[in-house]
Parts: C-alpha cells; sequence; structure tokens
C-alpha cells in the first residue's frame, strides 16, 4: 500500500476524489494527529432523504483540515422529515450546532404530471415548499440552530426533451421554480443557508454527478466520486459559520495578475487588456480579484522586483486593479515568506486567513514550506485556470454580506493615514486627541446581530476566551435579562471604522462572569476598550452588581490580552497555564478610563 | 493479468480502504473475515477497484458475491472481454 505522506494536500482543490474515497481512513488519521492544532468543536445532524455514511465520512476530513473536529448525528435512510417533525430525545440531547438537510431531487414527492393544470402545478409547487418551510420552523423552535438545505439538482432524465425546461409540467421548470423559493426564504432567514448543489452538480457535470447503479444499489442519491466535491462545498459552508473564511489574498504580480516581467519588458510589454488571449486571461483575473476586494476581501502584493517597477504596472492603461486597492504592497527581493509574514504584522490579521496566489511552483512550495499555515493553492501553470481554481478552492465564503464586508478594505486604506498622522505627533494622548474619535456603545440590537456573530467567529487575537456563538446564540443572549451585552463602534475624522468590539457577561446572582471581551485589531491602541469598560461598570452598577470576573483562555493567536485584565485593575483569583481568573469588586463610584472618545449610546 | 496479480491489486485496495497496512487476503476471505466490511465500506471497495482496473461491474453482479474469490474472477471476465 502507498503511504501517503500529506493528507491534508489531498483534500486540497483541484483534488482526486478517488484518492480522498479510497485513502479517507489514513487522511483522518494525518489530520488529527497534526500536533499543535486545537481543534473547535462542533456538532453537526445530518438528516438525509438518501444514504448520508460517505457524505459523514468524507465531510468529516474537510472539516478537520479547516480546524473544526466534528461530532455527528445521523438519520436513519430518508427519516429526515420525522426526526424534526416528531418527538426526538436523542436529537435534542445531542443539541445540534447545524443541522444539515440532505435532500435531493429524488425526494421531490410532488412532481407535475401530465394530469396538472398550470393551477395545480402551483398548488404542487407551495406543498412541496411548504413542507421544507415547516421543517426549517420546527428545527428553529426545537434547537435554535444553524439550517443547511439543499437545493435540487437537474433531473438526470427529461422524458419532455428541451421542453422540459419550458413547459409549465416539465420538472426542470418545477425544479427551477423550487429553488427560486429556497432562495428567497434563505434571503429573508439569517439562520437558513443553502447549499448550492444545483450549481455543483452542473458544474461537475449531471453526467457525473448522477449515478443509477449506486441510487438502485445502496440509495446514494449522486455518484460516489461526487461525494467529495459535496463534502468540501458543505465544508465551506460549515466552515464561514465558524469563522474560518480567509480575509485577505496576497498577489504575485509578473505571469500572474499580468502577464511577463515587468522588470524586463518593461510598461509597455506586460500582458494585460483585451490585444491577446493571455492579456484576456490576466486581465479577467484581475476583475475578479477586483470583485472580492469590493465585497471584503484584503489585497497585498508580494513580487519580487523593485518597487517603483512594480508599483509602475499598475499605471498600465488597461489595468483593472490600481496600486491603491492593495493594504501593503511589498516589492523587493526579499524571501517571500519573510514578506508575507510582516505583511499579516502590519494589517493585523492572522496568517491562517491569508491565500497566497502565484504561478510559480517553487515560489509556492518553499512559501508552504516556510508558513505551513498559509492557504497555498496548487493553481498549475496555466494562466486561464488560476482564476477557476482560486474560484472553486472557496477560501473566501461569505456567509451573509454585512455593510462592513462593502467597507472593510476602506478601513484598512484609512489605517495607512491615521499611521501617517501619528508619525507627526510627539506623544500619543495627542495624536489620539486629534483623531476626534466618536464611539456609539449599546447593548446587542437586533440589526447587528449578523455583523457581531461575525466578529465573534472571526476575532482570534484581542480575544479573551475565544469562545464562538452562532446567530441564534448571540440572540438569545441579546434577549436574556441574565446577561449584559455591549457593541461599540468607532468613528473618527478618517472614517467609519465599523462595529469593532464586543462585550458580553452572564449574571450570576450578584456577580458578572465574562463571557466574551474581544476587538478587531484595525482599532487596537485607541482606548475603545476603555470605553468599553467604563460602559460595562456603568451598566453592571445599575443591576446593582458587586463584582465582575474575567477569565482568560490563551489560544496561539491571543497572546496580546494576556495581561489585560490585570492593566484594567482586576486581581488574579487563580491562574493554571492556559488560563486565568480575574475579579473586579465594583467601586461605589470611579471616574472614567476613557478620555478620548466621545461616547454615544444610540 | 492473471488471478494472483489481479488478488494482490485487489489486496492493495483493500489495505488503503480499511487502513490497514498488513492485511493479507485471500480467495476464502470475506466480510465475516474483516471486522469493518460491512455494506457501507463494501461500496468504497467496489467504486476503488472500479476505478483502479478502469472497469465497471454490473448491478445484477453486484449483489451476490460472496467472497474475494469470486471477486477476483469477476474481474478477470470483465478484464479479458
Amino acid at each position: 500500500m502507498e503511504q501517503i505522506t500529506d493528507g491534508e494536500g489531498l483534500l486540497k482543490y483541484p483534488f482526486n476524489p478517488s484518492t480522498i474515497l479510497r485513502k479517507k481512513r489514513a487522511i483522518k488519521k494525518q489530520l488529527i494527529a497534526k500536533s499543535g492544532q486545537a481543534f473547535l468543536s462542533k456538532k453537526i445532524a445530518i438528516l438525509g432523504g438518501s444514504t448520508t455514511f460517505e457524505i459523514k465520512e468524507i465531510l468529516e476530513l474537510f472539516l478537520l483540515r479547516q480546524g473544526i473536529q466534528p461530532s455527528f448525528y445521523e438519520s436513519e435512510y430518508n427519516k429526515y422529515f420525522e426526526d424534526v417533525m416528531f418527538e426526538n430525545p436523542t436529537l435534542r440531547e445531542f443539541a445540534p450546532d447545524i443541522v444539515y438537510i440532505h435532500t435531493t431531487s429524488q425526494n421531490l414527492e410532488l412532481k407535475p404530471t401530465f394530469g396538472d393544470t398550470p393551477e395545480s402545478v402551483q398548488a404542487k409547487l407551495a406543498d412541496q415548499f411548504s413542507k421544507f418551510e415547516s421543517l426549517w420552523q420546527k428545527l428553529r423552535e426545537t434547537y435554535n440552530c444553524l439550517i443547511i438545505q439543499n437545493n435540487f439538482e437537474l433531473p438526470a432524465n427529461r422524458s419532455l426533451g428541451d421542453l422540459d425546461f419550458y413547459e409549465f409540467r416539465g420538472q426542470t421548470n418545477f425544479i427551477g421554480q423550487l429553488n427560486l423559493k429556497l432562495a428567497a426564504a434563505a434571503q429573508k432567514d439569517d439562520f437558513l443557508m443553502i447549499n448550492d448543489i444545483h450549481y455543483l452538480a452542473s458544474w461537475i457535470g449531471l453526467e457525473r454527478w448522477h449515478d443509477s447503479k449506486i441510487w438502485y444499489l445502496y440509495k446514494y442519491a449522486m455518484a460516489f466520486e461526487a461525494i467529495p466535491h459535496l463534502a468540501h462545498n458543505l465544508a465551506k459552508v460549515i466552515g464561514s459559520c465558524f469563522g474560518k473564511s480567509s480575509k485577505c489574498l496576497v498577489l504575485d504580480l509578473d505571469n500572474t495578475l499580468w502577464g511577463g516581467v515587468i522588470g524586463d519588458d518593461g510598461l509597455a510589454g506586460i500582458k494585460i487588456g483585451h490585444e491577446t488571449a493571455a492579456c484576456e486571461a490576466h486581465s479577467a483575473l484581475q476583475s475578479y480579484v477586483r470583485e472580492l476586494k469590493s465585497r471584503g476581501v484584503i489585497l497585498t502584493v508580494a513580487s519580487k522586483n523593485d518597487f517603483e517597477n512594480a508599483k509602475e504596472g499598475f499605471s498600465h492603461p488597461d489595468t483593472v486593479l490600481k496600486y491603491e486597492d492593495f493594504a501593503a504592497f511589498k516589492a523587493n527581493w526579499n524571501p517571500k515568506d519573510e514578506n508575507i509574514r510582516e505583511t499579516a504584522l502590519e494589517i493585523n490579521i492572522g496568517i491562517d486567513s491569508m491565500v497566497f496566489l502565484d504561478d510559480n511552483p517553487a515560489e509556492r512550495e518553499l512559501v508552504q514550506q516556510q508558513i505551513p499555515e498559509l492557504q497555498v493553492p496548487n493553481i498549475g501553470s496555466e494562466i486561464s485556470e488560476f482564476l477557476t481554481i482560486l474560484d472553486r478552492s472557496k477560501f473566501f465564503e461569505p456567509t451573509r454580506l454585512s455593510a462592513d464586508d462593502f467597507q472593510r478594505p476602506l478601513y484598512y486604506v484609512d489605517n495607512l493615514k491615521r499611521n501617517e498622522l501619528k508619525s507627526k505627533f510627539e506623544d500619543y494622548g495627542s495624536f489620539l486627541k486629534s483623531l476626534e474619535m466618536k464611539a456609539e456603545i449599546a447593548a446587542f440590537s437586533p440589526l447587528f446581530l449578523g455583523r457581531i456573530t461575525q466578529l465573534v467567529n472571526k476575532t482570534n487575537q484581542f480575544n479573551l476566551t475565544t469562545k464562538r456563538f452562532t446567530e441564534p446564540e448571540i440572540k438569545n443572549f441579546a434577549e436574556s435579562p441574565k446577561a449584559i451585552t455591549l457593541y461599540g463602534r468607532l468613528l473618527d475624522k478618517f472614517g467609519d471604522n465599523g462595529l469593532v468590539t464586543v462585550l458580553l457577561g452572564e449574571i450570576i446572582e450578584r456577580d458578572l462572569h465574562m463571557t466574551l471581551w474581544l476587538m478587531n485589531c484595525r482599532v487596537l491602541k485607541r482606548d475603545l476598550e476603555l470605553a468599553m469598560f467604563d460602559a460595562l461598570i456603568e451598566r453592571a452598577r445599575a443591576k446593582n452588581l458587586r463584582c465582575i470576573f474575567g477569565r482568560y483562555s490563551a489560544t496561539a493567536k491571543n497572546a496580546m490580552v494576556s495581561n489585560f485584565y490585570e492593566q484594567l485593575g482586576f486581581e488574579l483569583v487563580d491562574r493554571d497555564p492556559a488560563n486565568s481568573l480575574w475579579k473586579y469588586s465594583i467601586p461605589e463610584t470611579s471616574s472614567q478610563r476613557n478620555k478620548y472618545i466621545e461616547v454615544t449610546s444610540e | 493479468m492473471n488471478e494472483a496479480q489481479i488478488l494482490a491489486v485487489v489486496q492493495n485496495v483493500f489495505r488503503d480502504v480499511f487502513d490497514v497496512e498488513d492485511l493479507i487476503i485471500s480467495n476464502e476471505t470475506n466480510s465475516e473475515h474483516i471486522e469493518d466490511w460491512d455494506s457501507l465500506m463494501h461500496i468504497n471497495l467496489v467504486v476503488a477497484i472500479e476505478k483502479e482496473l478502469k472497469i465497471k461491474f454490473n448491478l445484477l453482479e453486484l449483489q451476490d458475491l460472496k467472497n474475494v474469490g469470486e471477486m477476483v474472477k469477476l474481474i478477470q471476465d470483465k478484464l479479458e472481454k
């Protein structure tokens, strides 16, 4: 038997589904043995309308690769509906974080027949949809969890041929309408996500997706070879719910963003625009990358070039990306891994949430060796494939688009301006004063639950406990009388930094126990944490509480806050290597710690 | 490919699928002998053998394979066709 040396690498897109299926056990062993990684434990209920065993097995691999260790509940064959609608103590005790409803077009009971009228088809559509709607409603009521629902793939056979698409009694037509209803429902419902198997099956090809033999024999609703694709897709959707999506794309320039070598070929010689096929391909990649940026992905450059040459490339008349689009621009002759590490520090994001795109396989290999936690897709050497592999790898999977997503790249550009200003002041206080900061600090409100959940699940560095919660759980805290919740949003003269900090304390008798205290690193050293502490004391005092208990739980990334409670004046209660517990007795009166931020609570 | 060669290929598939490096199988091996060889893992074996030898089993053939020997014979028939 062939020993596998890089189980994790086998899961990298583009992957070989057969190898994954055949070596799944060895891959799993390797992923678990990978030392030094603390897995995030999550409970996932798979409710299937067909056999789900292999889906569970392969999904586990892709989740482990993202640092999520799943435990599973699996419904009996085709009992997805009964499992939810009737009393189910096992599932109740399991208390899922996510319920995945794996239904396919095989599960549509109410398909149109030739005896139908337009009205009766619409009635069937409404009935079929309401079956799923009632399922989601019941799940929400009973388990208060996130729901991931498959949409419906195109059928393998169409006795009507192409007419099936536009005839009102056609199956294809029916599935299309049903999928639109699912989309509309998920748009309105923050707890419902769609696993788009309609796209996935089309992408892979229906010929490869459907396998009637495996359906008749074992009741799998798709070919075995399609299962790794399904599991990969699903794992990315689940990962995005728990903050595992990447945030930053690091780009090579020569022969990646444009064709040719700018240092040798000069501005007129690089391939970008529409003159040739190669120009078209590089322009398409640039356009795609700009799209990523406009929805919140941070862009940086790591290029072996003279800085001026590299910068000049973005003055080409046909360039889509501009120099100003990048939050960091490393063009020099240092090793790229050093440049990428520096970038991570400068813009304050974890290196495991960065993706590195480079056409040069030697460079990819070297950087990957130096920084194992960096995502380095194997984009091959064919420029027309780069974009496809980047897209299908699903690094930047969002669950929702928040206003913050559209603003994010701007924050980083504004930060460059703030840093310039900082260098002009002798003491830090007068710099802070000059920023003319205003903060809005208030309890969690429905409008911001999405952003708060996103922040809770994405923040790694300034995060005292690194506890992760789903949106339904956050909503529970927001509505609980036994909790104090606060979010903070910071504005200054350069712009709006957005909602950047979250606090959550749970009241037990007359004490407050801090479950969450976290802040986005783009507002470090702005005294916002002091303003938050002032607000926290004020609210705790209003509830007549005596003490605030804060815990620090060490992770690989949050050393910067190991002494945070001490700095705020908490006393140490208990400490072990990984945790420390701190206590603050609330005085009857206290002066404001924050001096530079004007606070409102609206 | 003769029977012994096919058996060697099949054995490699078994070793991967069950992740037992030194697993030895013979014509008499059946699902009683390998603890994890249930109907679910059986599909993994079938799919991996199909892929490895670029053959396709028929629906009917798959339902009544008694042991490895029958599997090997079936594969040999297919490869000779």
